[in-house]
């Protein structure tokens, strides 16, 4: 990168996209760059470093949203959301380590942009869900808004959601409003020990079948299990599958009992509480159950299917090649880790996760491989037609973020 | 309500597209009759009506397909009907377009419980997916008001919500997937059994289109196990002041109630005129606050409710004590729009949504343009998601009272934005708010939601006239205008 320009309020985002424009100079946009190894390089030469719009703007916990600065580090937004009891519900993955940088990074409008959720996805949703408006400049050079501060909202077009998982390449978000919800007064962690993938995979479904409000489904094969720092999960010397349950004390000991009894009961069957649970739902959720502490150079899929599919997934995909891998979202979120190779083993995989039904993200491999191989789910057809159309509307000189997602594009 | 000028040729051109439409739909899915045309002349919308050029009522996905297809080659527009329930006017027919019916496509395809999936055809009722798997204890949540009638398919258009997606969430956070045929005949699939897009997310903005990017075949939802248990607490107040005090207060204590709806004097009178619910009629504001859950969680939040209301002065508390009991709490505000609608010959409902601490506020205001109108006025409102729906009476015979009517619900919609609020929470744009677009939203804002409506059917073919105040050409959208060379801008630090 020759240049880097840091923007420090809207109107000058603005300025500097136009200029980008009009001087056909694409842009790198970036946050606090704690993803930039997420997707494909990008070919700019110029870097738009928006860590200089932070700040929240409005914050009324009554109201449940919070408006804030593109680049408000999650960090900030997650003190003030604590002292009011309350969360970002979509559970944002802190995904610096597992990209071989550092914890606690990354910002507001990257989680966005990415469209990051954690395991509480399976009930609340992705960010896509609490996203609820942004003020934007489009590629275009001009400054747009859609949605607003509430969460009923049909007033034309929902490009909120069209901008989130766009990973920066139709526009720069400058202020975005999300949902904030009240956290669990109490959260506790069921776990049983010994299950199959497939088995896991069906007490899983019975589970999020009940009526108990399971708020986190994940099996960890034993090697995966093996990862965790927290001893009962680590020390079992099997696979565990956990539930969490969140709500009020009386509610959640409840569910607890008749999750316990819906799963078979017995001496397979153990909780977690309080530091234990949470930390355990921060590994599932940051990813750091694969070999161990991660950036050991082995490459990292994401593979979304439907969750009844996920142990037939990873089973083609691990048996025989010293792959491995572990669950989450009820089986629906396979985490694969397998040694690195030139090609990311993409058709493998993508042959399987096709017959499945889904799609797959390469998450972690070098520079090169990402560049050489499809990091997302590669388009076909009207759907790759509509893709472009809607860059080419949004951004006509293609200066924002190119090839981040798809090569040329 | 000015519609599109209908184009001449178009309509010259009636009997050649009546003999193209019947080559494809074979039988009596073509409708051509004027008598039989006129089921279709308008939808919710009461107050608007038209003939549409044709009716035509598909059985498949390859038949919608052949019909967008030929549509897209001789310049024919096409509006997109479900169950015709839409309260904006979404589905108004046009004089120079076809109405494209998906009553046929009234199938349920699988039901998937290990998965939590149903997979059913865009026709199939709302409420016919929870019938479909209750057996099994599951039901699929939204739940709008109209679920008997309203389509699956409608409700993905319009983004639908009802009384319980404060807890869980809107159509946009409970559908998976869709099947949509494109305006040049394609048939594509967003999403599917998996969570989530690997590229944009084009499912995501096809909920609460309006008909305008594709016509809906298929549909993926998600559907969850019934709550254990569920009771109401019917609670009234002095003034709606302190009810919506203590709206806001539950939400603060960290409750989110499976449903808290409020409705004012005149709603509570003529809805227990009308059901007999057993509503206080001493009280000026109502509010239903239902909890759900385990038996357990139920009571423990039965508790902290009671006891926030008197602190907000609640005068009126009861329980619900049995399911019957609580159904009954329900009919009240289930009936609410039949029950004004006994007051005055016609009503219009508007569907504005505000910060829940401005309701007050916004209820002085909708008093005090009620006598300025010289109208009466009755709400009902989803107050925990601060969406309301103020009913105003009118008698469309009298001269002029449709107009007065329409102009003191814009001036409604109008407040509502400016505290903050937004045109529609749940009932969409449609013909009846797209000329106060303008409120909300910049020239710029629109043009960038009509740059994703060119991705999808650049030549506007697909319900024109609705939602924006004016369509764009969009080789006109796709110009940029630039500055060449370098634009200064000395004051962005650089690196």
């Amino acid at each position: 990168m020759s240049e880097t320009l840091k923007p420090e309020t809207a109107e000058q985002v603005l300025d500097a996209v136009k200029w980008a424009a009009a001087s056909e100079s694409p842009l790198a946009v970036k946050g606090q760059g704690s993803k930039e190894g997420f997707g494909r390089a990008v070919e700019a030469d110029c870097r738009l470093d928006l860590s200089g719009l932070t700040g929240i703007g409005c914050y009324e916990p009554n109201e449940l949203f919070m408006t804030a600065g593109a680049a408000t580090t999650l960090a900030e937004i997650e003190a003030a959301l604590r002292q009011n009891n309350q969360q970002m519900a979509f559970e944002p993955a802190d995904l610096g380590i597992l990209l071989g940088g550092e914890g606690d990074a990354g910002t507001i409008g990257g989680a966005i942009a990415c469209n990051l959720a954690g395991p509480r996805r399976i009930k609340v949703g992705a960010a896509r869900d609490h996203f609820l408006g942004f003020n934007a400049v489009s590629g275009r050079g001009e400054t747009f808004k859609s949605g607003g501060t509430v969460v009923k909202n049909v007033t034309g077009f929902d490009l909120s959601k069209l901008i989130a998982g766009s990973f920066g390449t139709l526009a720069v978000m400058t202020e975005v409003t999300f949902k904030v919800l009240p956290a669990p007064e109490k959260t506790r962690t069921v776990l049983v020990l010994g299950l199959s993938d497939q088995d896991a995979m069906k007490a899983m479904a019975k589970a999020l079948g009940s009526s108990h409000e399971v708020s986190g489904a994940a099996h960890l094969p034993e090697a995966a299990a093996k990862g965790s720092k927290v001893s009962h999960v680590a020390g079992t010397g099997r696979s565990v599958t956990a539930f969490r349950v969140e709500g009020p004390g009386p509610s959640v000991e409840h569910r607890c009992r008749a999750l316990t009894a819906l799963l078979g009961g017995g001496a397979s069957v153990e909780e977690l509480h309080s530091e234990n649970s949470a930390l355990l739902w921060r590994e599932i959720c940051d990813v750091r159950l694969l070999d161990g502490d991660g950036g050991n150079g082995r490459q990292v899929w994401r593979l979304s299917v439907p969750p009844m599919n996920g142990a037939g997934v990873a089973e083609q995909l691990t048996a025989g090649t010293g792959a491995s891998v572990f669950y989450d979202w009820g089986g629906g979120l396979i985490w694969l880790t397998m040694d690195a190779t030139p090609d990311a083993g993409h058709e493998t995989v993508r042959r399987a996760v096709e017959a499945a039904g889904g799609h797959a993200t390469l998450v972690r491999a070098g520079a090169d491989v990402r560049n050489r191989v499809p990091v997302f789910e590669p388009q076909t057809g009207a759907l790759r037609e509509i893709t472009a159309r809607i860059k080419e509307g949004f951004d006509p000189k293609g200066i924002l973020n190119p090839g981040r997602m798809v090569e040329g594009v | 309500m000015k519609m599109p000028q209908p184009d001449a040729g178009v309509i010259a051109r009636r009997a050649e597209i009546i003999e193209a439409m019947q080559a494809i739909v074979l039988g009596e899915g073509v409708i051509t009759d004027e008598e039989e045309l006129r089921v279709y002349d308008h939808d919710g919308l009461m107050a608007y009506k038209g003939l549409p050029l044709v009716v035509v009522l598909p059985e498949t996905t390859g038949q919608v397909s052949a019909i967008l297809e030929y549509c897209a080659a001789n310049e024919v527009k096409i509006v997109p009907r479900g169950a015709g329930t839409g309260l904006s006017g979404g589905a108004l027919p046009l004089a120079d377009a076809i109405t494209l019916g998906l009553g046929k496509f009234n199938k349920i395809l699988e039901i998937d419980y290990d998965n939590r999936t149903v997979i059913t055809q865009s026709g199939v009722t709302n409420l016919a997916i929870t019938e479909a798997v209750e057996d099994e204890g599951f039901y699929y949540a939204p739940d709008p008001s109209s679920q008997i009638a309203c389509s699956i398919g409608g409700n993905i258009a319009e983004n639908s919500g009802g009384v319980h997606c404060l807890k869980y969430g809107l159509t946009t956070n409970n559908v998976l997937g869709i099947e949509m045929v494109l305006m040049s005949g394609k048939i594509v699939h967003f999403g599917g059994k998996h969570l989530d897009s690997g590229g944009y997310d084009l499912l995501g903005v096809a909920t609460g289109s309006e008909g305008l990017l594709g016509v809906i075949t298929e549909v993926t939802v998600r559907i969850l196990q019934k709550p254990e248990t569920a009771r109401a607490l019917l609670l009234g107040f002095p003034s709606n002041k302190s009810a919506g005090n203590c709206v806001a207060a539950i939400i603060g204590a960290g409750i989110i109630p499976g449903g808290m709806e409020m409705m004012d004097k005149p709603a509570i009178h003529a809805t227990e005129d009308f059901v007999h619910a057993g509503y206080p009629l001493d009280v000026q504001a109502l509010l239903i606050v239902e909890l759900d859950g385990p038996e357990v969680e139920v009571d423990h939040l039965i508790e902290r409710v009671d006891a926030i209301a008197r602190q907000a002065g609640a005068t009126h508390l009861s329980v619900s004590r049995s399911e019957e009991e609580r159904q009954a709490f329900w009919s009240g505000r289930k009936n609410a729009f039949p029950a004004v609608g006994r007051l005055s010959p016609d009503y219009l409902c508007m569907d504005g949504t505000i910060p829940r601490r401005k309701l007050a506020d916004v209820l002085q205001r909708i008093e005090e343009l009620s006598q300025q109108y010289g109208l009466r006025i009755a709400n009902v409102f989803h107050a925990g998601d601060g969406n309301l729906h103020p009913l105003i009476l009118f008698d469309a015979n009298e001269p002029g009272e449709l107009e007065k009517a329409e102009n003191f619900g814009a001036d409604i919609l109008r407040y509502c934005v400016e505290v903050g609020g937004v045109l529609t929470g749940e009932h969409g744009v449609g013909i009846e708010k797209r000329d106060l677009m303008g409120v909300m939203f910049t020239e710029d804002d629109m043009n960038h939601q009509q740059r994703l409506k060119c991705a999808f059917d650049p030549a506007h073919l697909l319900n024109p006239g609705k939602v924006y105040p004016t369509l764009h050409r969009c080789s006109e959208l796709g110009r940029m205008f630039v500055h060449k060379g370098k634009l200064p801008f000395p004051d962005i630090p650089r690196f």
